[in-house]
């Protein structure tokens, strides 16, 4: 600490600067000369702001104690005014007042162990300098997408002003009345659109008609809770909509899921798209559960805490199974990285900058959690430039006490769990369910959460021990996501009613209306229902561990949801109403019609510079700078990773885990391909569903033990072409997965993906479904990588090679347009089947799948991830579909020479022998030689 | 007998069922201790043989890795765990167990932020060099594992370096000095070092997750696959001699 004299006057609190260190001002410097921004060099430091018992004796204390560091750069107090070096430009940054901040609270918590009183609030300080000639504009931009997020933090050139939560503030019980009652459909729309509902005209006209009915208008949080309970993130109302097309009205897609799923009569299914997650039990008798989430406008507007608490839903979801997360999953969607800042639309940040911020925010729930991350997939596209995609996975261990959930009975507590409630991520579930415009980010500010992934551990370990017992202490339970407590505690008081009073709920700061209380998305919180005799003992545990715990009310039996504030009625609805009074959508589909006629086109092409170009594109290139910052060890049941070979230099199909302490263990693999749906939807689902079974398949797992999770993400489903979209797509994997004896457990649809830019012009993301694949590893110790394994091994192509170019890569890289999307193939299931019985025998030594790019791409990618040539040969006169046709079903084997007769006896004319595995490090097809460095370079780029 | 071991956990740790699983493959009895739990079970801790500080994120590293950690465990145990190793009991911080114990003074230096400015997992190959650290005495073979951390990078003063290389403290070395061998850029590819008794020993990397033949299947094609289990089979033997 420098020895700054400290005077008494000046501003009301204390200052610490602290630099970040040479680690965080290169990286700053590199993003912004990403942005474009080539002359301009950044050196960042921390503040914090202290106040309370600031005296020097204590500051002096605190100071080395708490906040320098040992063989950094010193922390210095600063009093008074910032000094600005010549030719710099000072930025500082602060916090804003309410979001939550867990180095402020740690920091006051530990000067109070250390017996100082004060408070705390962050901030940050940015020295610029080369930023002389800048355009105001474009100071902005690169202050907005680089240093600070005015969603969540307040920034000036200069001083700024802290952001301290604990300010006083009043308490308020204010409960607004909003006139509805007598209405037109006009005033019905503007009080629909001032308060952001996201409800259709019908449905307002429902709500209208029922307070009238009742002989009052609402309350400004009876009308919230209809909202947020019905909107499409909370009820699928598309999914569950009637839905008319020139074919005649189609069975609703939820329904035509849940009956494929019925249909099937798999031993395995435990539960289908019920409750939080899906839930399986292989051979093993181990019952595992699953669930995938999006966590899309969020991620746009603050692309860390987007994608932060979007990882921190999914993980609730699965704790609230009940279960313990072993494994997450990511599958981001971004705009292209190099996209030139000056043709952004406005309002929208820089897609480097919020892959940066995505990669941030899902490597630092997870890490923190010591859940791994395993398996994913990033697509780069225009059509995402807006509208990022993030989804989160998740899978779990299923608690011992899951049996025993009997659902909340008369009488039981309504207790919430884990971090306190604030003023954060109010409105999520509207907000999710529309469209974004260049002033979303303002407007939006409340629906953005920011994470505490150490308290969601904690709530972890709290739920393990409540719940993993023969006889659990809670009777069930749901996770507070969109909506808070109003959907958390709505949901679980459907059967029986609910009356809580909003005084009891533990709040991060005062001044909360009760409407906030009610609504409001602060994260890491789980709602209990809890026999009475159990209620001390639950919330004794959960405060011994550090987490908040209250008591806010109790189940009923007169079924109806009662919200009050002390005195005051909040909420007074019938459960009825609000569960089942939601009026049908009814909605018009133009269904695609896809070009499907043979492709008689042969094509050319420059097949030395296309394959390098392939390993190039974005989409497959690697994704090692991604995965590497993702713990994707931790619990140490890691055996097939995200990064294949010894060297972890090539990509991994299925990832698989297994406990040490058991032999078996589960696959992930995950199939996506926008591309595809862009020109034939129905293939695209086939398509990826294939994928995700290639996937699993290619580890070791059992096609036959699988189970699949459908994630929809998609633009306005009231425009007629874009549901018909959807239409063909839930068809397609409806089909599929009866095709491959894959039964659905669990989905989530993200609608109303688009973007309307200021001149008018909508924008949507393309159509694009990710499909995950669970599957069962019965022996662990069998599991295979990509990579190869030896030289003098054999490779064997298995499955048909035909012309089908239509969205493929080979496309994208040589700017073609033409064929057809990759028919179904009929035969894959049967044969995955035979691969995965060789694979148990021990015959294949590694396997990859042909997926985008071709058989060209997949064994460059073997070569790259076993660091070993490949000589093989073409009989086929059609070069170009040989090596980059993307058909289905197939993967290439690594064999063993003396297994080659057992190979082709079980797997017939659908496997062939092209070439085989030598020590050299290069790639040789037919007529052409690539060496291995010149792949590695194409595909690893920089990062090799 | 199997040795009494304690897993020191704080809220936030993550991989102490990892550090369990391997002191029981290794032949220790342990149990876990979070720093919640005290003083009520501070006798376990006075009765340990062997302790492991296990890696993760305690009190999310708000002020710091390991910095709260360090300051709750003085608050709470006051020099217990400098008593413990008077008496002979080897001690392993792993991850932020070893940030833990630079911040409690038990071990000298300090882990910076990594060079690249971010977390890394992934696995690394480590030359045992420390003939005084009990963990490390007699294995001669590279142990691989992986890394997980964002500040895993050693610094120390030149004379504190050099003193550690004089007294044989430095316990492992990154097989290479290039990123991503080094994968924090720790000075002179330090990646754990021991405290002048050879009792105490903190490491970046994580050798509980390397102790079955499963978790390095895919990655190893030959015959030395760098088993970590000897590290700890030499925490046991050293805990039962004390």
């Amino acid at each position: 600490m420098k020895d700054t004299p400290l005077s008494t006057s000046g501003p009301s609190f204390a200052k610490v600067i602290k630099p970040c260190g040479a680690h965080r001002d290169r990286a700053l410097t590199r993003q912004a000369r990403q942005l474009g921004f080539a002359g301009v060099s950044l050196k960042a430091s921390d503040i914090f702001f202290l106040r309370g018992e600031t005296d020097t004796a204590n500051l002096r204390f605190i100071v080395p104690r708490l906040l320098d560091d040992a063989q950094g750069e010193a922390a210095r107090l600063e009093v008074g005014t910032t000094t600005v070096p010549a030719g710099r430009l000072v930025i500082e940054v602060a916090r804003r007042a309410g979001v939550t901040d867990r180095v402020a609270a740690q920091l006051a918590e530990s000067a109070a162990r250390s017996g100082c009183r004060i408070e705390a609030a962050t901030g940050s300080r940015f020295e610029m300098t080369g930023a002389g000639e800048l355009p105001e504009k474009d100071l902005r931009f690169l202050v907005h997408n680089l240093l600070c997020n005015p969603v969540i933090e307040t920034w000036s050139f200069g001083e700024v002003q802290p952001g301290f939560t604990s300010a006083p503030a009043e308490e308020s019980s204010t409960v607004e009345i909003v006139p509805l009652c007598g209405l037109p459909p006009e005033g019905l729309a503007r009080i629909n659109n001032e308060r952001a509902l996201a409800l259709d005209p019908e449905e307002m006209e429902a709500v209208a008609q029922w307070f009238t009915a009742e002989g009052r208008d609402p309350t400004d949080a009876e009308l919230e809770t209809i909202a947020q309970t019905w909107s499409d993130h909370c009820s699928h109302k598309t999914f569950a909509a009637r839905i008319e097309t020139d074919q005649g009205e189609v069975v609703p897609l939820l329904r035509q899921l849940r009956e494929t799923t019925r249909a099937m009569k798999a031993p395995f299914v435990i539960s289908a798209f019920d409750g939080n997650a899906g839930i399986v039990a292989f051979a093993d008798g181990v019952r595992l559960a699953i669930k995938a989430e999006t966590h899309n406008h969020p991620s746009a507007i603050e692309p860390f805490g987007g994608a932060n608490t979007g990882v921190g839903g999914v993980i609730r979801d699965v704790l609230a199974a009940p279960a313990r997360p072993v494994a997450l999953t990511d599958i981001l969607c971004f705009g292209p990285r190099e996209l030139d800042h000056h043709n952004l639309p406005d309002g929208v940040l820089h897609p480097a900058v919020i892959e940066e911020g995505v990669v941030e925010g899902v490597a630092d729930y997870g890490n923190k959690m010591g859940v791994p991350t395993v398996a994913g997939a990033v697509l780069y596209d225009t059509g995402y430039t807006a509208n990022p995609l993030v989804f989160c996975g998740c899978v779990g261990e299923v608690l011992r006490g899951y049996d025993k959930l009997s659902g909340p009975q008369p009488g039981d507590r309504v207790l919430v769990v884990g971090g306190a409630t604030g003023r954060d991520g109010i409105r999520g579930a509207t907000f999710s369910s529309m469209t974004m415009d260049a002033t979303t980010g303002e407007v939006a500010g409340a629906s953005v959460q920011i994470g505490d992934p150490i308290i969601e551990r904690l709530v972890a370990d709290l739920l393990v021990e409540l719940l993993d017992r023969p006889d659990p202490l809670v009777r069930a339970l749901t996770d507070c996501g969109a909506g808070g407590l109003s959907s958390a505690v709505g949901e679980l008081g459907e059967t029986t009613g609910v009356s809580v009073d909003l005084i009891a709920v533990d709040r991060k700061y005062a001044g909360l209306q009760p409407w906030e209380v009610w609504l409001s998305e602060a994260q890491e919180r789980m709602v209990l229902a809890v026999p009475p005799a159990q209620a001390a003992a639950v919330l004794e545990r959960a405060r011994h561990l550090g987490l908040s715990a209250c008591d806010i009310g109790e189940f009923t039996g007169n079924r109806r949801l009662l919200v009050r504030h002390g005195a005051k009625q909040v909420v007074d609805l019938p459960m009825e109403f609000l569960h089942k009074g939601r009026p049908v959508r009814r909605l018009r589909a133009v269904l695609p019609s896809p070009d499907r006629r043979p492709d008689t086109r042969h094509r050319k092409a420059d097949i030395p510079k296309t394959l390098l170009a392939l390993l190039a594109h974005p989409n497959i290139a690697s994704k090692e700078a991604i995965i590497h910052r993702y713990d994707h060890e931790v619990l140490g049941a890691t055996v097939i990773r995200p990064m294949a070979g010894s060297a972890q230099s090539g990509p991994s199909d299925g990832t698989v885990i297994a406990p040490p302490q058991r032999p078996s263990g589960f696959a992930l693999g995950i199939g996506v391909n926008a591309r595809y749906g862009l020109y034939d939807p129905e293939h695209m689902a086939h398509a990826v569903v294939d994928e995700a079974m290639r996937n699993i398949t290619a580890s070791g797992a059992d096609p036959a033990q699988t189970a699949l999770l459908d994630n929809f993400s998609w633009g306005d489903p009231r425009r007629p072409e874009t549901l018909g979209d959807l239409v063909a797509t839930v068809r397609g994997c409806c089909a599929a997965a009866q095709l491959y004896g894959a039964p659905f457990v669990s989905g989530k649809d993200s609608l109303n993906n688009e973007y309307v830019a200021s001149d008018g012009t909508r924008r949507s993301i393309p159509p694009t479904l990710v499909i995950t694949a669970l599957a069962h590893v019965p022996e662990a110790d069998r599991s295979i990588g990509t990579a190869l394994r030896g030289a003098g091994h054999v490779l064997v192509l298995t499955g048909r090679t035909t012309r089908e170019f239509g969205g493929s890569h080979f496309n994208l890289v040589t700017d073609d347009e033409s064929g057809t999307v990759p028919a179904p193939d009929a035969s894959a299931p049967a044969r995955y089947r035979r691969i995965h019985t060789l694979v148990r025998e021990g015959l294949v030594e590694s396997a990859h799948d042909v997926s985008e790019g071709g058989l060209a791409v997949t064994l460059a990618e073997m070569a790259i991830g076993g660091r070993l040539g490949i000589e093989a040969t073409l009989d086929d006169p059609d070069e170009c579909s040989a090596l980059f046709s993307e058909s289905l079903g197939r993967l290439v084997l690594e064999v063993r020479a003396e297994n080659i007769p057992r190979i082709l006896e079980s797997l017939g004319a659908e496997a062939k022998v092209i070439g085989k595995v030598v020590k050299s490090y290069h790639l040789h097809l037919g007529a052409r030689t690539w060496t291995g460095t010149d792949l590695e370079h194409a595909w690893r780029g920089s990062t090799s | 007998m199997k040795p009494p071991a304690i897993v020191l956990t704080a809220p936030g740790t993550n991989r102490q069922n990892d550090a369990a699983f391997a002191l029981e493959q290794a032949g220790a009895a342990p149990v876990c201790v979070d720093l919640l739990d005290l003083p009520g079970r501070r006798g376990e801790i006075e009765r340990a043989k062997l302790i492991v500080i296990a890696g993760g994120f305690s009190y999310g590293d708000a002020l710091g890795s390991g910095r709260v950690f360090a300051l709750e465990a003085e608050r709470l145990l006051g020099d217990l765990l400098a008593e413990k190793v008077a008496q002979g009991t080897p001690i392993l911080g792993v991850c932020n167990g070893f940030q833990m114990l630079v911040r409690s003074g038990l071990l000298p230096g300090a882990l910076q932020h990594n060079e690249r400015g971010h977390f890394e997992c992934r696995w690394v190959a480590l030359q045992p060099s420390s003939q005084l650290c009990v963990w490390t005495k007699g294995l001669d073979e590279p142990v691989r594992c992986p890394v997980a951390h964002g500040e895993g990078r050693y610094v120390a003063g030149t004379a504190v370096i050099e003193q550690l290389r004089f007294e044989d403290r430095v316990a492992f070395r990154y097989a290479a000095d290039d990123y991503p061998d080094n994968p924090n850029g720790s000075v002179e590819s330090i990646a754990g070092v021991c405290d002048s008794t050879g009792l105490v020993l903190g490491m970046m990397p994580h050798p509980e997750n390397h102790v079955t033949e499963r978790q390095s299947r895919a990655m190893v094609t030959t015959q030395k696959r760098g088993h970590a289990l000897p590290l700890f089979r030499n925490g046991v033997l050293a805990a039962s001699a004390s």
